[in-house]
């Protein structure tokens, strides 16, 4: 699988309010300005850890979609994986990493600045 | 051809803003606290109050309430089934899971206690300590559910901490207030403001 491009997971800092909407909305942070993406570190973002088939309902998704996402938000550094067995059944666990929670606020503070610069401009 | 729908930016930043919200509400609390159930739980408590002040001996309200109690756990247990399907909330998993698991510890507790209690003849305790207990468990489930079951919770512990010092007498009135009336009145704004 293709790595992630560094400048897509790690968006430049937030410049002077002064800038376009157009302008802010290109700074978005495209690893987790997807919905599947976002859904993860959403519900990652308030639960210590997820199982993969909890993720799957709670995201209503398919097993494929999910791993596919999951998987790019791992090679972001985003989320790590953890694979276990629990008796004989395997279980895939994910958590959101600091990087993945610094990502969210950023990305959350990117739709308030956009939501700002559209009023004012 | 129909145009594509254009959606500003703007209209965008807000729907993703509401999906994160709602994808945090739906993953990180319990959202299937059934008010319907509530208020039929509130309905048959006031019932039984009613009956059980007219029962003659103290054994016999004891009883009365022991029936009550399963009939509310049968009645609860029902809608939380029906409302966790309705809402799409998990049961077994999640905050649903952990929801369910921290109610158990002062139930747990409130059934060892009511088995002392009886053995001792303390009856005047129980409708206090059951309230108080009850509320316990409303509080430490509800940390994963919306803001208003705590709430129940509290009203639940402080109307048992003053049912604990007061005569045997009251009890009819503290359990109809409590396990009715609270019932009534919280299962109403759940159903209301929660879907159901």
């Amino acid at each position: 699988m293709a790595k992630t491009n560094k400048a897509e997971t790690h968006p430049k800092p937030q410049a002077s309010r002064a800038r376009p909407a157009q302008s802010r909305a290109a700074d978005l942070d495209r690893l987790i300005h997807e919905p599947i993406r976002l859904g993860i570190v959403s519900a990652l973002a308030v639960n210590d850890s997820m199982t993969f088939n909890e993720l799957k309902d709670l995201l209503k998704t398919t097993d494929g979609n999910l791993s596919v996402h999951a998987r790019k938000l791992e090679d972001g550094q985003y989320v790590a994986c953890e694979k276990y067995f629990e008796g004989r059944v395997p279980r895939t666990e994910y958590r959101l990493t600091a990087a993945g929670r610094r990502a969210l606020e950023t990305y959350l503070n990117h739709m308030e600045a956009l939501i700002r610069a559209t009023r004012e401009s | 051809m129909k145009p594509a729908k254009v959606v500003s930016i703007n209209e965008r930043a807000f729907e993703n803003l509401k999906f994160i919200r709602e994808t945090m509400e739906r993953a990180g609390s319990f959202t299937a606290v059934p008010g319907w159930g509530g208020i039929l739980i509130g309905a048959s408590a006031v019932m039984t109050a009613l009956v059980s002040s007219r029962l003659p001996t103290t054994r016999s309200w004891f009883f009365s309430w022991i029936l009550e109690a399963g009939l509310a756990v049968a009645i609860g247990a029902w809608a939380l089934i029906q409302k966790a399907r309705a809402v799409d909330s998990p049961l077994l998993y999640g905050p649903g899971r952990k929801f369910a698991l921290s109610l158990c510890p002062g139930m747990i507790a409130g059934a060892v206690l009511t088995l002392a209690l009886y053995q001792q003849h303390l009856f005047a305790v129980m409708p206090g300590t059951w309230l108080l207990l009850y509320g316990v468990s409303i509080v430490t489930g509800g940390a994963f559910s919306v803001k208003v079951v705590p709430v129940m919770g509290l009203s639940f512990m402080a109307l048992g901490m003053i049912a604990l010092f007061t005569p045997f007498e009251w009890a009819n009135w503290f359990m109809a207030a409590g396990f009715g009336g609270f019932h009534l009145a919280f299962g109403t704004v759940i159903a209301r403001r929660y879907g159901g």
